[in-house]
């Protein structure tokens, strides 16, 4: 199963076993939209992800990424449209299952250690990747008995990233996983990044750093309060301008210039 | 200095859900560390308890608090200190975290987290128990329950348990952190003096005693108290059904997971 979606999209027409999914998506949002009291979170948003790809999602803050994310991991339900992830809806076991999520913020008791929070995570999981080899594949190892409240934001940044791999998941969300970062780790961070879409991941990326889209991502959705206002790979969006220069031209600003 | 390299992980994808059971039990296992980790919870679950009872001892029978009623009495304190004191308090602080919002997306899910939290606090409340009838026993406790209340207690300790956890998660679904940090504690202090924990019915004014009666934490302090003594409290679990029910729903309705 997991090979089918390994190699070129074309090919694994034939082999995809998903329900309603087109053949070769790992995540399939529909026209989903939600509105908190008179907010318009997401207006219809409509995106794909594919396995073996990166999917940057870009959008001024307050686009709704974040927003989407929670739909998709079942925390909210959207007030029309449909998710899919490979095949199941979110929040069902199928789709927790094959998830992994890099939280934007904090998202951990304060007390818990970073091994102990890798280790309890990797407990839910069948098939977990080695606790060890996360903690040394990420530099955690320096401050593996801190409790999390008193780790740095960086560091609770790589904490984060583990936790979301630990589940061997085929697809994840990194919610601005270098924000914050020194460049050192910010290149280390890419490199893992790059090594999971290698390794035949869905990786949905959402970032303020135009620089990482452009290094990283292979497709490019770019949301503006709550829909889809561009799509593309990079060199599609940057043929006439630099990929700021498109969001700036594409996406709205809450403060006046 | 290390230079970045290529992963040395395979990340091929292998993803799956562990069986239930061990889900539950990792999380419960983690919860119940990191409460008994925690000084001030700790102080909740067992110093203060443990304090009562040997002061119980050499108050010996001043203050209402007549000896063969303090050991019963504060083991329902440490059920509700633990049920829903604890637990309103740091299922709010995760709430505020993003704790629950990350275990939502992982194979845990909902189900599996409420089971985990429940099991958290029945192997905390089974600790402080075993803990507090040796330290009792020590100080001369001796316990003369009849067969009928043992049933009685069987089934009313559950579903007070069921009533404070489901209160407390009502309550840290819904407030704030640290309003729920501060209402919980308020809470602990007015069940303790006059929700009928410490002291029995009987010792208040006998206009109010149907009021204690009808409160979960009056129903458990009589159950608990009725046990040790020798008596039977039928009544007590008409009005715990009752409040488990209707706190169930409660909890059920406004119970949020993000903060």
């Amino acid at each position: 199963m997991r090979a089918d979606y390994r190699d070129d999209r074309a090919t694994e027409a034939g082999h995809y076993t998903g329900g309603v999914t087109s053949p070769g998506t790992a995540l399939q949002i529909e026209a989903v939209s939600v509105t908190f009291g008179t907010v318009h979170a997401l207006s219809a948003l409509s995106l794909q992800a594919r396995p073996g790809e990166i999917t940057a999602v870009l959008g001024p803050n307050g686009a709704g990424k974040t927003t989407m994310i929670r739909c998709c991991t079942g925390l909210i339900a959207p007030d029309s449209g449909t998710i899919s992830i490979f095949g199941a809806p979110p929040g069902s076991d199928a789709a927790a299952a094959r998830l992994g999520v890099m939280p934007q913020s904090v998202g951990a008791w304060s007390g818990i250690r970073a091994d102990e929070l890798l280790r309890y995570l990797s407990r839910l999981y069948a098939h977990p990747q080695p606790v060890e080899d996360l903690i040394d594949l990420l530099g955690i190892g320096g401050f593996r008995r801190t409790p999390y409240r008193r780790l740095s934001g960086g560091q609770q940044q790589s904490v984060n990233l583990a936790a979301a791999l630990i589940g061997r998941p085929d697809l994840v969300f990194l919610d601005e996983p270098t924000a914050g970062l020194d460049p050192h780790v910010r290149r280390h961070t890419w490199e893992i990044v790059r090594g999971l879409r290698d390794a035949g991941l869905a990786v949905v990326l959402t970032t303020h750093a135009m620089d990482e889209a452009e290094q990283l991502a292979d497709y490019v959705w770019l949301v503006d309060r709550g829909s889809v206002v561009a799509h593309g790979t990079v060199p599609d969006l940057t043929r006439d301008a630099s990929l700021e220069e498109v969001f700036l031209a594409t996406t709205t600003s809450r403060v006046q210039p | 200095m290390t230079t970045a390299s290529s992963p040395a992980i395979d990340f091929t994808p292998r993803p799956g859900a562990a069986p239930r059971s061990r889900q539950v039990l990792a999380h419960a296992l983690t919860e119940a560390t990191l409460l008994v980790r925690n000084g001030e919870q700790l102080l909740l679950a067992l110093v203060i308890p443990v304090g009562i009872l040997v002061a119980g001892r050499l108050l010996d029978g001043r203050l209402g608090l007549h000896e063969e009623n303090i050991a019963p009495s504060v083991f329902s304190l440490a059920v509700f200190s633990t049920c829903f004191t604890s637990l309103a308090i740091a299922t709010g602080f995760e709430r505020r975290y993003g704790v629950l919002e990350r275990l939502a997306a992982t194979p845990l899910g909902r189900g599996g987290l409420l089971a985990g939290k429940a099991l958290a606090i029945i192997l905390i409340a089974l600790g402080q128990l075993v803990v507090l009838a040796a330290v009792a026993l020590a100080l001369g406790w001796r316990p003369h329950p009849s067969a009928a209340q043992w049933l009685v207690a069987v089934l009313g300790v559950p579903l007070a348990m069921l009533t404070f956890a489901n209160l407390a998660l009502a309550m840290a679904g819904r407030l704030r952190a640290e309003a729920t940090l501060g209402l919980a504690n308020l809470v602990y202090l007015v069940g303790l003096a006059a929700g009928g924990i410490m002291w029995p019915v009987s010792a208040y004014p006998a206009s109010v005693r149907w009021l204690v009666r009808a409160l979960p934490t009056g129903a458990l302090g009589e159950v608990s108290r009725a046990w040790s003594a020798g008596g039977t409290t039928w009544w007590a679990l008409g009005v715990l059904v009752v409040w488990a029910v209707a706190s169930a729903l409660l909890a059920r309705k406004v119970f949020r997971w993000m903060s």
